[in-house]
C-alpha cells in the first residue's frame, strides 16, 4: 500500500461538496466523492440522519511520496438531517465517476379526506 | 474560487473554509498560480522512477478531458456541466457547492520527466497521470578511482 491511501485515510475526513435541490416530488442530492469505488461508498439513514461516507482508493507505484497535496485525506464524510415529510425508505442512489446522485422522495401524502363538520 | 460565491448554506461554507485552512500553506507558489481552491484539486507525488499526478475531477466524460504536455508543462482542461436547475421556480436550490464550468490546471513537471512516456487513466472520478523519469536521471554511485 502506498502512503497515499493507507495512512492518511484515518487521520481526517473531507466534507464533500454537494448540490441539494428540491421539487414537489422530493429532494435530489448530488455529491462529489472522487476516487471512491462503488464498494467504498456507505450510505446510512438512522432516524432522521443521512450519512454519506466514502473511502477513496488511488492506485500508485510502491514508495510514492506526495510533494504537493490539495486533497489532504481520502476519507469523505457528511451528515444531513432529513425532515419528516421525506421518506428515507425510498431513497435511490446512482454512483458514477465519483459523483453520487441521491433521490429522496416525499412521503406519499395521505389521500385527501372529507372532514365531517358536526353541527351542534 | 472552488465554492459558490453566493453561499446558500453558511455552515457548509464554513466547513469548507476550515478544511482549506487545514491544508499546509504553499510556501513557493508557481508563476502559473498555485490554484489551491480551483477545480480539480491536485495531488502530485513521485518515486525515483516516475512522477504521479492525481486530479480529483469527478463526473467527467473521460473523452472530453484535454490533457496536453508541452515542454515540461502538463495542462489539464475541460468542462463540467452544472446540475442545478435553470429555472428555480419549480426546483429550489438549497445547497450549490459543486464546481461547474470550464477548468484548467497546470503542473510543472521536473526536468527528468520523459514526455515520450506518459500514461493517463480516469477511474472513479480521478484522473491519474503517470510520467516516467528518464533513466539517466536515476541516481547512481560513482566509484572513485
Amino acid at each position: 500500500m502506498s502512503k497515499h491511501s493507507a495512512e492518511q485515510a484515518t487521520q481526517q475526513t473531507i466534507v464533500p461538496p454537494v448540490d441539494v435541490m428540491e421539487d414537489s416530488g422530493g429532494i435530489t442530492l448530488v455529491a462529489d466523492l472522487p476516487g471512491v469505488p462503488k464498494e467504498g461508498l456507505q450510505l446510512h439513514v438512522e432516524s432522521d440522519q443521512l450519512t454519506i461516507e466514502g473511502i477513496a482508493r488511488l492506485e500508485g507505484p510502491p514508495g510514492l511520496q506526495l510533494t504537493h497535496q490539495e486533497v489532504p485525506a481520502l476519507h469523505y464524510r457528511r451528515v444531513f438531517t432529513l425532515s419528516k415529510e421525506l421518506d428515507p425508505e425510498q431513497v435511490t442512489a446512482v454512483f458514477e465517476h465519483g459523483v453520487l446522485r441521491l433521490r429522496i422522495p416525499r412521503v406519499q401524502q395521505a389521500r385527501p379526506r372529507r372532514i365531517q363538520i358536526q353541527v351542534g | 474560487m472552488y465554492w459558490n460565491m453566493n453561499p446558500r448554506d453558511v455552515m457548509a461554507e464554513l466547513e469548507r473554509m476550515q478544511r482549506d485552512y487545514q491544508q499546509p500553506l504553499d510556501q513557493n507558489p508557481s508563476i502559473r498560480g498555485n490554484g489551491r481552491s480551483r477545480f480539480p484539486a491536485l495531488n502530485v507525488g513521485g518515486t525515483p522512477e516516475s512522477v504521479e499526478i492525481y486530479a480529483f475531477a469527478p463526473g467527467l466524460d473521460p473523452a472530453t478531458i484535454e490533457l496536453l504536455l508541452d515542454r515540461g508543462v502538463l495542462t489539464l482542461a475541460g468542462e463540467r456541466a452544472s446540475e442545478l436547475p435553470a429555472d428555480e421556480r419549480r426546483t429550489a436550490v438549497h445547497i450549490g457547492e459543486r464546481f461547474s464550468g470550464r477548468f484548467r490546471r497546470v503542473v510543472n513537471l521536473p526536468e527528468d520527466a520523459d514526455p515520450e512516456s506518459v500514461s493517463a487513466s480516469y477511474r472513479d472520478g480521478v484522473l491519474h497521470v503517470s510520467v516516467r523519469r528518464r533513466v539517466a536521471a536515476t541516481p547512481r554511485r560513482i566509484s572513485v578511482e
